[in-house]
């Protein structure tokens, strides 16, 4: 339950946060919130001598939306996302999905950059993000860099960002169409025993375009490009969707846990997705 | 090779200085520093929620906030929320409608419910349920914490509407 | 005087039994003034932690604590060579074995306790733990438990001789160096003809799995020895400090009288915190060895992993019965996984508890039931987690047994239950297996719970849902889950029911002070029971003095009178008992006052609810109030002054609450997700004291018993590795998970108890696990479902319907 030692820093500007990366290298890691950190700190299974806190770092508070997209700062949190109505309004999957992770204090604290950043597979934003086709934003030494949602993630707890880099902001274009976030888990609280994204587009009554991500079901998010084209002009009837289904289980690779063992798991990422689908649809 | 630094949080209106290691865990400077003993422990992994306080306004498990984090804030717990001459709608509610049995979640519960209770003044039972999830109890089995809730709510808006 | 009050008024004044007073603990609940183990805090105290094996089955090598020797503030590392000398590296376990309190050469589970560290704070203890450094030589594990009964892996050292030959165990001889004891009850021979000669048996093998208490305040203690008056003060989560004080008494040397133990408010106990735990040892060990109190506290991963697990029973069924549904006899048996020492909390004659209740509600002639116990490399236990000793256990076999026989038969399981339950004229009725219920009105409770709920309604719904999913119109079953359960609590008589020779029974003293308030202790100690409040209800009733003038304490052993403790539902069966048998001799002698007072003789005054008033003239009484003051205050000839009496209550039997629990489920069979669409629970616990306390201890056991049936488990892999060990994977409901349920009641008082009430907190668990998993296995009968282990969680639902091809 007590962590180890550390030496703490709460840098007022990012250019204070770069140069102590930098001097620590690995030995140092920035945290927003801190409830994936601080829990692993406790039980002993993440060391970071060097802690740099980034509350006060300026910039990365805020959603501003304009007329194409939406840009959120890391240190938005969960319940900024759920409480801001334009937000709601011009992106409801975000609020659907927000609702769904975890419990309401960890909602206050969490954010956004905190929950995509750090490569957990069970976290739900990361496929949102990819479902949406957002764009991350880190910054290093060397300057900016935008890295897609969808090139982000390389394998469990690895992702593009380079130790010594930030992520700073989330960029989403705005969606289209109707949405879903469906996500099945043993309680409140739990990650994702399978969760699906969907955003869908209906034109004269068939699918125009479909964006798929599904959660937990692999060492990273799984963005299905096949379960879009199988969907894509069709009328999304259960023949479309069961093809949808089975390519996105070609897509997926879901470990044995104490949720379950695999062919559950395959199972109920079919029904999650279906049901995703159905629900985006007639919202379409 | 102790790193103590200078932090200061006001807590229940009261500011407090002191020294104390980064690594502190929030909730160990308030039971241990600070000997407010309300806010309780019941896990390592930020499940049980009866941790809970409220800082700068918001919910959060003290158990998952470093010392050095809360430096600056202003943080309530249940002693901050009504004593025996000025006792909170819900502090009566629970009593009144056997909200708790052996009382170790009932600080956490009762502070995160002062603040549901801000977000949403008339809250249903499914939102009471749902804004309360953070929150394990081993006792009651939440059907009496949700007729509390409920209770305390109705009580809440009956002053507000006669005070308006 | 004339009296301005009514009668009825003068009662409810009193808020006696029968009414729903409000708790007198919420106050300084709801204002954070608990006191609970972690919130003591003494000049100088110091804090104790736990270095533990990683692994599940390894030899000790060597331990070397020099380096955590030198974090500052880290005063000493104890380890079992330390232990030695006093004796107190093992320690009696309440079933007749004994417990490591320090690996001794060898751990058996994972999670135990290697060396214990001491330092200054929190902070440096915990830098310590990570900088002692253990050699370990990993064994083979163990944690099958019929593979432990034919292995070649010894577990125990000393459970063989010198020769390898297994020794005598604390219940008679060892069939093999792993085997802890066989216990058995009823007629063996006789059940055996009966089940082979029947012309209908069913059969069924059933794993009551593993799993934990898990109150929300983990286990801890502070220790303070003073060296000046050499007296040891001893804070902890105790659900029986009396025993604690005597059981530290015999491991410490030091006398009874030197001992002061002390449970303050407890975050919940559930069983988990009755028995003692290395923890307790070396807090005690390191307090007088340092001369400075020390205070241990477990983390989560310590409670789930090591302290006293529950259940972990295998049961194999036999049930026999005429073709018409009459059940003709029952045979069982136990293989029972106790883990790495047996260190389950049952009175001594009983090592698989009161398993022998498993006949149940129903009217059996013939019964037999085995019990083996078995070592495994898990942690040591069991404990009765919200029952009475191994009740869940017992009541889960026979409801599902019931079922099981309900398919053979093609019978509704409702029908089958109502002809074979014990009938009230038949009460007291003893069982096959040996017990004697005291009363029961089984038939009443059935017949209104069937009708509250509409069972015919519900059968023709689930029926007509049956043809729709067949049709392909819904992927949702229905289950109509049942459940009639017979507890017994209250333990218990002398004669049968000691706890390490200390008979079970309870007691109460009271003091009424002269202007006619009082004080009441108690040897029980409430967990959130609400003794402070209930208990005053009814000396009020007892006595006449109102429940808000009557203080109750308890779990303070210097002031307590000797006690064994709450688990079990055996407050209000044996101390409530004890509390209105010292009533009584508290009113025996105000009645000799009042007389006194009224000048006619003591047989010319009766009781009157808060008074005593002269037979045939009303007008002329003595309040209760006037009563204590006089006894204060008057030379009574014959009568010492004071007014003050004590009861140590021996029950003549145990009590046995009953109720009927129905569920109404819906099933998803493609993800397992479950949803409780309705749960109706009548409990019958004798006459009621408190029925907001009852209704309160109703949800709470039944949300337990949702969390046990659906999801709730301590769980291990092949290596001994536990795999639930936290709360992200042991499943705690939120509000979120838990539905309302409606509480109903009837009342069957026991004769033999003063006022006639049976105990009611443990019923709801152990009515409402088999009633959550019949739900889910009737939902599937249809398909072919006899059986299915529990935990009902998503993934092993989703594999019985594929198991029964229902995805097509």
């Amino acid at each position: 339950m007590i962590p180890a030692s550390f030496e703490y820093y709460r840098p007022k500007d990012m250019a204070d946060v770069l140069t102590i990366l930098e001097e620590h290298g690995d030995d140092a890691r920035v945290m927003a919130g801190g409830h994936s950190l601080i829990p692993m700190m406790k039980l002993r299974m993440a060391d970071v001598p060097h802690l740099i806190d980034l509350q006060d770092v300026g910039g990365m508070s805020a959603i501003d939306i304009t007329s194409d997209s939406i840009r959120i700062g890391a240190l938005v949190t969960q319940a900024d996302i759920i409480d801001n109505a334009e937000l709601a309004r011009v992106a409801p999957i975000l609020k659907e999905a927000a609702l769904q992770i975890a419990d309401p204090q960890v909602r206050y604290m969490g954010t956004v950059g905190g929950n995509v950043a750090n490569g957990d597979p069970g976290n739900d934003m990361p496929g949102l993000m990819q479902c949406l086709n957002a764009v991350f934003t880190v910054v290093g030494a060397d300057g900016e860099r935008d890295i897609p949602a969808r090139d982000f993630y390389e394998a469990a707890y690895m992702t593009a960002r380079e130790d010594e880099e930030v992520l700073t902001h989330v960029t989403v274009p705005k969606p289209m169409g109707g949405y879903a976030y469906e996500k099945q888990k043993r309680k409140i609280g739990d990650y994702a025993t399978a969760a699906a994204a969907v955003q869908i587009i209906k034109n004269g009554g068939t699918c125009a375009s479909v964006s798929i991500a599904m959660t937990n079901l692999s060492d990273t998010p799984i963005y299905s490009e096949a379960a879009g084209a199988a969907l894509v002009g069709t009328t999304v009837d259960d023949a479309a969707l069961g093809a949808a289904v089975a390519a996105m289980l070609g897509d997926i690779d879901p470990s044995e846990d104490n949720r379950g063992p695999v062919a559950f798991k395959n199972h109920v990422a079919g029904v999650i997705l279906r049901r995703a689908i159905e629900r985006a649809w007639s919202r379409a | 090779m102790s790193n103590k630094q200078h932090y200061k949080i006001t807590v229940n209106g009261k500011q407090e200085e002191f020294l104390a290691e980064p690594r502190e865990l929030l909730i160990y400077t308030l039971r241990e520093r600070l000997n407010i003993t309300g806010p309780h422990i019941g896990c390592e992994t930020s499940h049980c929620g009866a941790c809970t306080v409220t800082i700068d306004g918001k919910s959060v498990k003290a158990c998952t906030m470093f010392v050095a984090q809360a430096d600056g804030k202003d943080v309530t717990t249940i002693e901050g929320i009504g004593g025996p001459d000025d006792l909170h709608p819900l502090q009566n509610a629970f009593k009144e409608h056997h909200g708790l049995q052996c009382g170790y979640c009932t600080p956490g519960m009762i502070t995160r419910a002062t603040k549901l209770l801000e977000e949403n003044p008339n809250p249903t039972e499914e939102e009471i349920r749902f804004g309360m999830a953070g929150n394990i109890c081993r006792c009651t089995g939440y059907q009496n914490i949700v007729k509390s809730i409920q209770a305390a709510a109705a009580e809440m808006s009956a002053a507000k509407e006669a005070a308006e | 005087m004339k009296d301005e009050v009514t009668r009825e008024e003068r009662v409810d004044n009193l808020k006696g039994m029968g009414c729903s007073r409000k708790r007198v603990e919420d106050a300084r609940f709801t204002q954070g003034k608990g006191n609970y183990v972690d919130d003591v805090k003494l000049d100088g105290m110091l804090f104790g932690d736990f270095v533990r094996s990683p692994y599940a089955h390894a030899r000790i090598k060597n331990i070397d604590t020099a380096a955590a020797l030198e974090v500052p503030g880290v005063l000493a590392v104890l380890t079992a060579a330390d232990l030695e000398p006093l004796g107190l590296h093992w320690m009696p376990t309440l079933a007749g074995d004994k417990q490591m309190v320090l690996a001794d050469g060898k751990v058996l589970f994972q999670g135990q306790e290697v060396a214990f560290v001491v330092a200054e704070d929190r902070y440096a203890a915990a830098d310590g733990i990570e900088l002692v450094e253990v050699e370990y030589e990993e064994l083979e594990v163990i944690v099958d438990p019929f593979k432990s009964l034919e292995s070649d892996v010894v577990l125990r050292e000393d459970t063989v001789d010198e020769n390898g030959k297994a020794t005598d165990g604390a219940h008679g001889p060892r069939k093999h160096p792993n085997h802890i004891f066989t216990w058995n009850a009823g007629d063996k021979e006789p059940t055996e003809e009966v089940i082979a000669n029947a012309e209908i048996v069913a059969e069924e093998s059933m794993y009551y799995h593993r799993t934990h208490p898990c109150p929300l305040e983990t286990c801890g203690c502070v220790a303070s020895m003073d060296k000046v008056n050499g007296k040891l003060t001893l804070w902890g989560t105790f659900q029986a400090p009396h025993a604690i004080r005597t059981i530290v008494s015999l491991i410490s040397g030091l006398e009874e009288h030197n001992i002061r133990v002390i449970s303050p408010d407890i975050g919940g106990g559930f069983g988990n915190k009755v028995g003692a735990y290395p923890g307790y040892v070396c807090s005690v060990v390191a307090s007088i060895v340092t001369g400075k109190p020390v205070k241990w506290i477990e983390d989560r991963m310590d409670n789930l992993m090591t302290t006293a697990f529950a259940r972990d029973y295998w049961m194999k069924g036999k049930i026999s019965a005429t073709p018409e549904g009459k059940i003709t006899g029952l045979h069982c048996h136990v293989t029972a996984d106790h883990g790495g020492f047996d260190a389950c909390a049952d009175p001594t004659k009983f090592p698989a508890g009161f398993m022998n209740i498993c006949t149940g509600s129903y009217d059996i002639p013939t019964a037999y039931l085995e019990v083996d116990g078995v070592y495994t490399n898990k942690a040591p236990g069991g404990v009765s987690y919200r029952c009475s000793f191994r009740v869940t256990e017992a009541v889960y076999f026979i409801e599902r047994m019931i079922e099981v026989l309900a398919i053979k038969l093609d019978m509704d399981a409702a029908e089958l239950r109502r002809i074979n339950f014990i009938k009230k004229e038949q009460f007291p009725y003893t069982a096959a297996l040996g017990w004697e219920y005291d009363s029961g009105d089984y038939h009443t409770a059935w017949d209104k719970a069937l009708k509250a709920v509409d069972y015919d309604g519900l059968r023709a719904e689930q029926a007509q849902r049956v043809e729709d999913f067949k049709a392909g119109k819904t992927r949702k079953l229905m289950g109509i889950g049942l459940s009639f359960f017979t507890e017994i609590v209250g333990a218990g008589p002398v004669k049968n029911c000691d706890i390490l020779g200390l008979g079970m029974f309870d007691s109460c003293e009271i003091r009424i002070h002269p202007t006619g308030s009082a004080i009441a202790r108690l040897g029980t100690i409430s967990q959130g029971q609400g003794h402070a409040t209930t208990f005053a209800q009814i000396l009020a009733s007892e006595i006449g003095l109102p429940a808000d003038s009557i203080t109750i304490e308890e779990g303070d052993t210097d002031t307590a009178p000797y006690g064994l403790g709450t688990y079990g539902s055996r407050s209000t069966p044996v101390a409530g008992a004890a509390t209105a048998m010292a009533g009584r001799k508290i009113r025996a002698k105000a009645q000799m006052i009042a007389a006194y007072l009224l000048e006619v003789h003591d047989d010319d005054v009766e009781f009157d609810v808060d008074r005593f008033v002269v037979k045939g003239a009303p007008e002329k009484f003595k309040t209760m109030k006037e009563i204590a003051f006089a006894a204060y205050n008057q030379a009574i000839p014959g009568i010492e002054p004071g007014l003050e009496a004590v009861s140590y209550y021996d029950p003549p039997n145990m009590t046995y609450p009953f109720g009927a629990y129905v569920c109404v489920m819906d099933v998803d069979v493609d993800t397992g997700v479950v949803d409780i669409r309705r749960f109706y629970a009548l409990d019958d616990c004798g006459t009621r004291i408190n029925p907001m306390i009852i209704e309160g201890q109703v949800h709470g056991g039944l949300t337990e018993a949702l969390a046990v049936a659906l999801g709730q488990e301590i769980a291990y892999d092949d290596m001994g590795n536990c795999k639930t060990g936290t709360l992200m994977d042991f499943f705690l409901p939120t509000a979120w998970e838990v539905p309302n349920y409606e509480t109903d009641f009837t009342v069957t008082p026991s004769p033999h108890h003063p006022i006639g009430a049976k105990g009611v907190g443990e019923s709801p668990h152990v009515g409402g696990v088999p009633c959550f998993s019949n739900a889910v296995q009737d939902a599937f009968r249809p398909f072919g479902n006899t059986h299915t282990n529990m935990p009902h969680d998503h993934w092993r639902i989703w594999k019985t319907a594929n198991d029964l091809g229902l995805h097509g």
